[in-house]
């Protein structure tokens, strides 16, 4: 018996080719589902790989729940992923799979009523026994009950396939079972002609030290392939075009991969050494484990004892000249709230990362919300604003993280940078920018004093003393002669820094930390108003969908199907919340109507309404997964044909 | 699994801090800011300000690379009196601040100021893992076994049943003993002093400073206001002599004023440590424990802070711990030079082309 693969028996060359239909589709929507052992993650990962590197945009939705092991074959413990890819620009997921691959009762049962009618499913039917099936409610087998005959099923022994394609491996027959997700990724990648090099490639560097791990997996993966050729099952083969790109170097990319290379590439460029604090939480920790890699780029990563330590040693390093950086969900937030609140009084750099999870509490820890924007603007005590930005996909991750460095380093403040679950762990293709194309924003590190003493001769450092546009003030680091101060969070007097507790010195103060924060330079927000306009003003759409956050790929796609259905919707989307586009007032007021959806309820629309005194409708979820765009699409119908109307005024009544 | 990590030889806790020209010298008054000191008269703080400013210039450190954090309580207000760098942060976060400080400024002397409140209380939690990971900064643990820059409740190292405005019928929570505390967190250094005994405050203060790793300083200091003559016993001359059990390493440990010195032996039972007359010792044959601040096991080192009671028969003061082992901050750094000299040998830093190679990854292609 070899371990070594045998490169004759490689996928792409099968022994007993069988010619088939090849059919071309557009898009497809394809959910795996399992039980949370069954590494249904890692089948979707390696299916999204070779996908993307085909060339298809992808956008990926991996659901799966808090226990690491939740019983096996039981609802609770599905864990799914989902891929939606095709020909042209894909904004979600997808509202409803396609193609729904179930390796268990379990998983049949928890994801089979999302499939669109029609759809196909591919079931693994080793584990449909008496046991299993009652385990999850089923009386009678779906599989011989009728009750699946909406939809094209290939029922497919793959646990078994998968044990005699390895019976000489000499393996238990538990372990064999283990490679089950191989064969269906096999299976998967031949049915929609993807490509498998890579795949193999990442196995072989995944399980170098364990050759039979490594061989059971490849092969399991040939046989899925293999079994695709030969079986009569299968008739037709799929194939889904590439989606026309710009030109430029890609890769997929998850948004918890792209936030961190944003904030290493932001300091790389910035020329500062980047140090993170963090304490372990979902669905925060690949920031963490990504960061912890990167050592040669200057990182320092620090797990420490607790969140508030995490801040702390961030907002230390920030004060010893680093880009101090730290990354958490929400109830993280939550404790490193005092620590923000003395980076707003000191003053310095320092960037704050939640990827939001659901709430309250400890909530939904692998689910994604959108419920901490009120307590990244205002979770703090005093007046003390923070500037925050909102990545709006997986890849727009990086941009957000280069802005929120820009942000911190140049205005000498915390930045909120609030992703959440969705964007952390879905994945898109992205075009890698080159370093030059990387904002490098000016540390502008003090080396000498910027005054004079009363004398108007002795230098002076005065470390309270602004800069006259931006309001930031020197950071002046330790080691560096001349420039010895303090500083602390007490309120400080204007210029000086001295404590001071003067009445009128405080109120100056805090108008000028938020004078500091209002003035922050950011982009307008642009609307885009499709075709309809025809170059006309926004008014002569209906509505103005606006959105901030993850929330743009559903939105993108109801605004589509919307004006696909003839109504005359404008979008737009807003990257910075605080301090909002300075042209964002008369965006709004240029629309009769305003819809919001958010994954919360209703907390930018409480900001606008607060702000702008302008009645925007919300349309909100919380069920732990991002909108459908069928429900944005049913909001904006809704408002079109007046069924939701604003809260009446006072003077409409 | 664990990896040999492959650390530096420890050397001076100040090594790496640039120090001042030959023939330089700084003085007191170079460490003294232009601020009005604010404490109450009498207080403690005063004492070990002074101190602090006389001894920081023996150090030899050039003063801008001397860093003074600090929580809040009466004592966190040193930093605004010292002419160095400082921060006044939050409550009990100033061990968690300096260690990101320490970790990415090997050139930096950090000093934490810290009182009984803020380091065992709301803090606690921070000072133990600065502790565990020798984080190579020094804790000085002003202890007044009271609250008083919020007007005097009880604090955790209140004696049980003190009576104050938040327990008017007693406290009933038992005290820590720092210095316990800090041996059972494995700090590499530990130390006791009082803030009324000036010379031996500098002394060890300085051994703080340059030890290498995590130093944590007990300092008994005074609060006439909330706690008043809470250390009296121990600032009476005679009483002092009989109480203070002053540790030196290599040295017998005895104490007690000549005719009625006391030994500390291993205690019958083989545990621990206890007082007996030092000539009913040699008799029996039993002979003090020799003080060994090097050594490894802090067993000893603990077992003699458990001498401390709260009747302060016996006090032993002085340096109870000075172990040497790696310091976090040094293997931190080592790893970011291993993996730097793994990308492009000594020296190497990462350059535009690098950050390229990052962001393309393993698995990118190309659309012409």
């Amino acid at each position: 018996m070899s371990t070594v693969p045998d490169p004759q028996r490689s996928p792409e060359q099968p022994a007993h080719r069988v010619d088939k239909q090849v059919e071309v589709l557009e898009r497809v929507v394809i959910r795996f589902a399992g039980d949370s052992g069954d590494g249904m993650q890692l089948t979707g990962d390696r299916f999204t790989a070779e996908t993307a590197s085909l060339g298809n945009d992808l956008a990926t939705l991996p659901n799966f729940p808090a226990e690491i092991r939740a019983p096996a074959g039981t609802l609770p413990g599905v864990s799914s992923f989902q891929l939606h890819f095709a020909d042209h620009d894909v904004t979600t997921p997808g509202d409803a799979p396609d193609v729904l691959v179930a390796m268990n009762p379990a998983a049949l049962r928890a994801n089979v009523h999302d499939v669109r009618p029609g759809g196909t499913l591919i079931i693994d039917t080793d584990d449909f026994t008496p046991r299993n099936l009652a385990k999850v409610g089923y009386a009678t087998s779906p599989l011989d009950d009728g009750s699946l005959e909406g939809y094209r099923v290939h029922a497919l022994p793959m646990q078994s396939m998968t044990v005699e394609a390895l019976k000489d491996l000499g393996l238990s027959r538990k372990d064999a079972e283990r490679s089950k997700n191989m064969f269906a990724l096999g299976l998967l990648s031949w049915l929609y002609e993807r490509p498998t090099a890579q795949t193999e490639r990442f196995l072989t560097a995944k399980f170098a030290k364990r050759a039979a791990v490594l061989e059971a997996n490849l092969r399991s993966f040939r046989a899925g392939w293999a079994f695709g050729e030969t079986t009569e099952a299968f008739p037709v083969r799929f194939t889904v075009p590439p989606a026309p790109a710009e030109k430029g170097t890609y890769r997929n990319v998850t948004g918890n991969a792209a936030l961190a290379y944003g904030l290493v590439a932001a300091a790389h460029r910035a020329g500062l050494p980047l140090v993170l604090g963090s304490y372990p939480i979902t669905p925060a920790s690949d920031i963490l484990h990504t960061l912890s890699g990167l050592k040669r780029f200057d990182v320092t990563s620090l797990q420490v004892e607790d969140e508030i330590a995490a801040v702390g040693a961030a907002l230390g390093a920030s004060f010893g000249g680093a880009l101090g950086v730290t990354t958490t969900s929400g109830p993280g937030l939550a404790l490193k709230s005092e620590t923000i609140g003395l980076a707003v009084a000191l003053e310095l750099p320092l960037v704050v990362v939640d990827v939001q999870r659901g709430g309250p509490s400890t909530g939904l820890p692998t689910k994604t919300e959108q419920s901490d924007l009120l307590q990244a603007m205002y979770g703090r005590n005093g007046e003390s604003p923070v500037p925050v930005v909102a990545p709006s996909t997986p890849a727009d991750c990086f941009d957000a993280a280069v802005d929120a460095v820009r942000i911190a380093v140049k205005y000498r403040t915390p930045v909120l940078l609030l992703s959440d679950g969705y964007l952390g762990n879905g994945a898109e293709p992205w075009r890698v920018p080159a370093a030059h194309d990387v904002h490098a924003v000016d540390p502008d590190i003090s080396t000498d004093p910027n005054s004079t003493a009363d004398d108007g001769m002795t230098p002076q450092f005065r470390p309270f003393l602004r800069d006259p546009d931006t309001l930031a003030r020197p950071w002046a680091v330790p080691g560096t002669a001349g420039l010895e101060h303090r500083v602390g969070g007490l309120e400080k007097a204007d210029v000086t820094g001295e404590i001071s507790y003067d009445p009128a010195n405080h109120d100056r103060m805090v108008r000028l930390r938020r004078a500091k924060v209002k003035g922050i330079e950011v982009p307008d927000v642009t609307v885009d108003t499709g075709d309809h306009a025809g170059g006309h003003d926004h008014a002569d759409s209906d509505l103005l969908v606006l959105g901030w956050g993850s929330t743009r790929g559903p939105i993108t796609a109801a605004v589509r199907e919307a004006r696909r259905r003839g109504l005359r919707v404008a979008q737009a989307h807003l990257r910075h919340l605080n301090p909002l586009p300075a042209n964002l007032g008369e965006v709004l007021l240029a629309h009769e109507h305003v819809l919001v959806p958010e994954m919360n309820l209703g907390q930018l629309a409480l900001l606008l309404r607060g702000r702008y005194l302008v009645d925007v409708i919300s349309c909100n979820q919380v069920r732990g997964l991002p909108f459908t765009s069928t429900e944005i699409v049913e909001a904006i119908e809704d408002v079109v044909a007046g069924r939701v109307r604003p809260t009446p005024r006072r003077d409409a009544r | 699994m664990s990896t040999p990590l492959g650390l530096p030889t420890l050397r001076s806790g100040t090594a790496d801090v640039p120090s001042l020209p030959d023939g330089v010298r700084l003085g007191k008054k170079d460490f003294t800011s232009g601020s009005e000191v604010r404490w109450c008269p009498g207080c403690g703080d005063y004492a070990v300000l002074a101190a602090v400013q006389g001894f920081l210039p023996e150090l030899g450190l050039r003063k801008e690379n001397v860093v003074f954090i600090s929580g809040i309580g009466c004592s966190s207000r040193f930093p605004y009196y010292l002419d160095t760098y400082g921060m006044h942060s939050i409550h009990g976060r100033a061990p968690a601040i300096a260690t990101g400080l320490v970790a990415s400024r090997p050139d930096l002397s950090v000093f934490v100021v810290t009182g009984d409140g803020d380091a065992l209380s709301i803090g606690g939690n921070h000072l133990i893992h600065a502790m565990r990971r020798n984080v190579n900064m020094t804790v000085l643990l002003f202890n007044n076994r009271i609250y008083g820059l919020t007007k005097g409740q009880y604090s955790p190292t209140s004696e049980v049943g003190k009576v104050t405005k938040s327990t008017p019928s007693g406290s009933l929570d038992a005290p820590f003993n720092p210095v316990s505390l800090a041996l059972g967190a494995e700090a590499s250094f530990v130390a006791r002093t009082l803030d009324t005994d000036r010379k031996h405050l500098t002394q060890v203060l300085r051994a703080a400073a340059e030890h290498r790793g995590t130093s944590l300083v007990e300092i008994y200091q005074g609060c006439p206001i909330f706690n008043d003559g809470a250390f009296d016993v121990l600032k009476d001359r005679e009483e002092s002599v009989a109480r203070l059990v002053r540790l030196e390493h290599g040295q017998e440990v005895v104490f007690g004023a000549e005719g009625s010195q006391k030994a500390v032996v291993r205690s019958a039972s083989g545990f621990g440590v206890e007082v007996v007359g030092l000539e009913e010792a040699r008799a029996a044959g039993r002979e003090p424990v020799v003080h060994d601040v090097e050594t490894a096991d802090p067993s000893l080192a603990f077992a003699l802070s458990r001498l401390d009671e709260p009747t302060m028969a016996h006090v032993p003061v002085g340096v109870f711990r000075a172990h040497s082992r790696p310091t976090y901050d040094d293997g931190v750094r080592s790893q970011l030079d291993a993996a730097r000299e793994a990308s492009g040998g000594p020296g190497w830093r990462a350059g535009d082309d690098d950050l390229e190679a990052l962001l393309r990854g393993g698995d990118s292609w190309t659309v012409e």
